[in-house]
């Protein structure tokens, strides 16, 4: 079956003249209207336009920063850019493949898809009896053909001739005595290939339903968990989530787990010196709550399966532990605090708030060294392993923003109402600190102190229903694309006539799929039909 | 041998694959500039062709020019196998290079860790591929761009990407490694393979409507455009279930276990998906009325840059790629990044 018979015009024959309804040509009634879109929608001109612009329309989701992917750096952008942002908000240029426009392109597609299957399964089904059509009149006239001659009479050579292609497999018409298959014989194979065709085609609806499913039941969240403390499996534990448009919460599963230890093996020598690698998670968990105890040894790659959900490790960093005093000597900020790694060195950044501090709010700012070294005043870090452990803040002290009642990151410090604190000459103060070091803040303030610290890991727990109906839609796909791109449908016909004492033998191949080298097919056919003596010649 | 002295074998054996395979190219250029003045369908291309050149020939002009001399026509020859043989060496010593480069890191591994190694294989696979179907498809007149097409992807693999062998980082440290790369790096091969085709293709047939008389240079020893939008959609059509297989399955299996899901719109996932698309449309076009022959090439070119781009424009122009999803995972980064 090839494109063409699939984009016939609509009623193609009735254009242009007057009809005997008195309506004028061109006016379609609903009914006609309908089923001419129809058919535009699902020949296979559409599917074409339509798979190009689904390659188009996923283009800017690539280049505009997404919400559910990076939120971050899409509320970076979001500051950025603030006269674009609300055309781009409108566009749901933040989230284009769950955008409308997005739905509308994929959908027309499975829509132009089931149409065009649907028909093509009938015909298919109406065909896959069928015997191959008798052999044409004049097989010299088919583009690909041979002829060869032979000392044997017509009856003997058609019947080798259909010996031969049962061999390899083809279906044969049956014998006729007279009739338009007398004299010849057809041969047709590659019946599959039809099948695989529509096996892929209807596979990328099954996987598109599995990822359906995931998107819509699933939900994943990320959390990061200080080495040490425990997590419970429900929403509010997490620092980020992402539900599924028809999540709901009970069906997260009541697991929790305590991170035991956490072990990181780094590289001290060779090209890759600095780097880490095995990192292992050693986890206690329960499946529900009053369930035994178990262990398992987390790590990349290998996550852990609690009945539908899964938890990953996905990355590491440190909390270090700073104490802050105000000028009463009260402790107003303790205990270990997450900073982000921002390099592979695990350089991190971090931000403690103290607004309970008398007689002003105290906020700092700043670099944890995992392993500093002082090269020429410049602080470095050289490698991720805490080897030399040191903060470098600085500090603020006012209105934090906290009173407000509005939501802030635990990550940023806002400092627009704070003021910086300085040394006497003016400069600004740094608080440099290894671990078990004071220091004294300036006028009184106060004091920071450097415990230790602690390490964090990240999790990620994920439920993703209809993974395995994706999964079994993929490789379904997967074969039944083999079967459509190298099942070659190929009819053969063979005829055979007796001229002058001799048996002229006539022989074309035919292939359905505009892919395959028939001649060579041919050749190979015609070789091992034509009698050994021949070949001498 | 020492994890060093693998590294510096890999290095001269690169290097010295440039070399060959540049010889390889300039054999080539003197055997078609031999054949520059030469029609088609002469004798020579014929002998050649029988010989192990294979040159497109043209079957109607059966014994056409005599006035060929012999020492020309062996001088073509001996310029075309000469271009052959060193292709073969060529791809020899870079297949060394591919396996010291393994040997080299510690634990040994697969080649194709970084940018650098996956173009090291990845022009690797071109040349191998062009080599197991020049047979086959008769591929001969696609020598010197295939060569040259490797060269160039060489040199700038080794200019721009170069990257000292390292252990790989632990998101990389899987079996899918293996499996999906490779499934990756092969696809790439016959994309690109099927690439230069489709080029060739649309070169042919406009020079064929314009000067359909003309039967020397280049272009008239090509096949015609019929053989050359056949060989295009074998290539396509071998590269397809590949790269289906590759970012479609093992990719989503593999961004499910380290990443926790399957399929997360990463740029690059989303440039593989699209990828995919555009050369779905491909095969849809080649049996579309009114898309079929140069509107189908054209999609094919659209897919290979889109393959490209995937490969070297994504790394360096976005910054939203996994690596920096989660800050805190840059311990935990993404493959090829
Ligand atoms: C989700 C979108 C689609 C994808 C990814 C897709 C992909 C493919 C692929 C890879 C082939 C194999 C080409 C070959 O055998 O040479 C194919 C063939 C085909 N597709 Fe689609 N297709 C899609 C939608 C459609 C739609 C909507 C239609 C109907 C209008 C359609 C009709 C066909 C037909 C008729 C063929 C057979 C072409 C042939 O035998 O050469 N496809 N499709």
């Amino acid at each position: 079956m090839t494109g063409t018979d699939l984009d016939a015009g609509p009623g193609a024959g009735a254009a242009g003249e007057p009809r005997p309804d008195g309506r004028r040509a061109g006016e379609l009634t609903p009914r006609e209207l309908g089923r001419w879109a129809w058919r535009q929608l699902t020949s296979m001109r559409t599917a074409l336009i339509l798979l190009l612009l689904l390659a188009l329309a996923a283009v800017p989701g690539s280049v505009v920063p997404q919400q559910g992917v990076d939120a971050l750096a899409a509320s970076r952008w979001r500051e950025d850019h603030p006269r674009l942002t609300p055309v781009y908000e409108w566009l749901d240029l933040f989230d284009v493949y769950g955008s409308v426009w997005f739905a509308a392109i994929y959908v027309l597609l499975m829509i132009s898809l089931v149409g065009c299957i649907i028909p093509r399964t009938l015909v298919y089904a109406r065909n896959i009896r069928a015997v191959p059509p008798a052999a044409p009149r004049n097989l010299g006239r088919l583009p690909d053909h041979a002829s060869y001659e032979s000392q044997e009479g017509v009856e003997e050579v058609l019947e080798q001739a259909r010996a031969e292609l049962r061999r390899r497999r083809y279906r044969l018409r049956p014998v006729e005595a007279e009739g338009p298959g007398a004299g010849a014989v057809s041969a047709e194979r590659g019946y599959l290939r039809e099948v695989g065709n529509l096996v892929f085609h209807l596979s990328i609806i099954v996987v598109l339903v599995g990822f359906a499913m995931g998107s819509l039941f699933g939900y994943k969240g990320g959390v990061i968990v200080l080495v040490g403390n425990g997590f419970s499996n429900n929403l509010t534990q997490y620092d980020d989530f992402v539900p599924g448009s028809a999540f709901s919460a009970d069906e997260m599963e009541p697991f929790s787990f305590d991170v035991e230890d956490f072990e990181v093996e780094w590289l001290t020598e060779g090209r890759a010196r600095g780097q880490a690698r095995n990192f292992v998670a050693q986890l206690r968990y329960r499946e529900e709550p009053g369930a035994p105890e178990q262990d398992y040894d987390l790590r990349v790659n290998h996550p852990l399966q609690i009945g539908d959900s899964e938890v990953f490790l996905v990355g590491h960093g440190y909390a270090p532990v700073i104490t802050v005093r105000d000028e009463r000597g009260e402790v107003v900020a303790s205990g270990p605090r997450v900073f982000l790694p921002q390099d592979q060195s695990f350089l991190s950044f971090g931000v403690i708030k103290a607004p309970a501090a008398e007689p002003d709010g105290l906020g700092l700012e700043g670099l944890f060294y995992p392993t500093f070294v002082n090269i020429g005043g410049d602080p470095v870090n050289v490698m991720g392993d805490t080897l030399n452990p040191a903060i470098s803040m600085l500090v603020y002290r006012g209105d934090l923003g906290l009173d407000g009642g509005r939501s802030q990151s635990v990550y940023i410090l806002e400092k627009d109402d704070a003021e910086q604190v300085t040394k006497a000459d003016g400069s600004p103060l740094r608080v440099d600190l290894q671990p078990g070091a004071t220091q004294e803040l300036p006028d009184g303030l106060g004091s920071v102190t450097f415990e230790g610290v602690q390490p964090w890991v990240r999790v990620q727990v994920s439920q993703s229903p209809g993974k395995v109906v994706a999964l079994v839609g993929v490789v379904a796909a997967l074969l039944g694309l083999l079967g459509s791109l190298f099942i070659r449908p190929r009819r053969v016909w063979v005829r055979a006539r007796r001229e002058g004492g001799r048996t002229v033998v006539d022989l074309a191949a035919l292939d359905r799929s505009g892919g395959g080298d028939v001649a060579l097919v041919l050749a190979d056919i015609v070789e091992s039909l034509r009698p050994a003596a021949e070949k001498e010649q | 041998m020492t994890d060093p002295s693998w590294e510096a074998l890999s290095q001269q054996a690169v290097a010295a694959a440039g070399a060959v395979y540049f010889l390889a190219m300039l054999s080539h250029l003197v055997e078609w500039s031999l054949l520059r003045k030469v029609p088609a369908s002469a004798e020579v291309a014929r002998v050649s062709a029988g010989a192990g050149g294979d040159l497109a020939l043209d079957e109607s002009g059966t014994s056409g020019s005599s006035g060929t001399d012999e020492t020309h026509e062996r001088r073509v020859l001996m310029a075309g196998r000469l271009g052959l043989l060193l292709t073969w060496l060529g791809a020899g010593v870079h297949l060394v290079a591919l396996v010291a480069r393994g040997m080299a890191a510690d634990p040994n591994r697969v080649p194709w860790g970084n940018m650098y190694e996956f173009t090291l294989s990845g022009t690797f696979v071109v040349a191998a591929l062009y080599l197991a179907t020049r047979r086959r498809f008769a591929l001969g007149w696609m020598a010197p761009i295939v060569v040259a097409t490797v060269l160039v992807l060489l040199m700038v693999a080794e200019i721009w990407l170069y990257a000292p062998v390292s252990p790989l980082t632990e998101a990389l440290n899987s079996p899918w490694l293996v499996i999906h790369v490779v499934s990756a790096v092969i696809a790439t091969g016959a994309f690109t393979l099927g690439g230069i085709t489709s080029v060739l293709y649309l070169l042919k047939e406009r020079a064929a409507a314009k000067h359909p008389e003309r039967t020397t240079g280049y272009l008239a020893r090509v096949p015609a455009p019929a053989v050359l939008d056949r060989v295009s959609y074998r290539m396509h059509a071998f590269g397809f279930p590949v790269w289906t297989f590759a970012v479609l399955i093992t990719g989503p299996i593999w961004a499910h276990e380290a990443w926790a899901s399957y399929w997360n719109w990463d740029p690059k996932e989303v440039w593989a998906f699209i990828t995919w698309v555009v050369y779905a449309a491909y095969l849809h076009a080649r049996s579309t009325a009114g898309f079929k022959g140069r509107n189908a090439a054209i999609i094919a070119l659209v897919g290979l840059a889109t393959l490209w781009f995937n490969f070297i424009g994504i790394n360096f122009f976005s910054s939203s790629s996994q690596h920096s999803y989660a800050d805190a995972s840059s311990a935990v980064a993404s493959p090829l990044d």
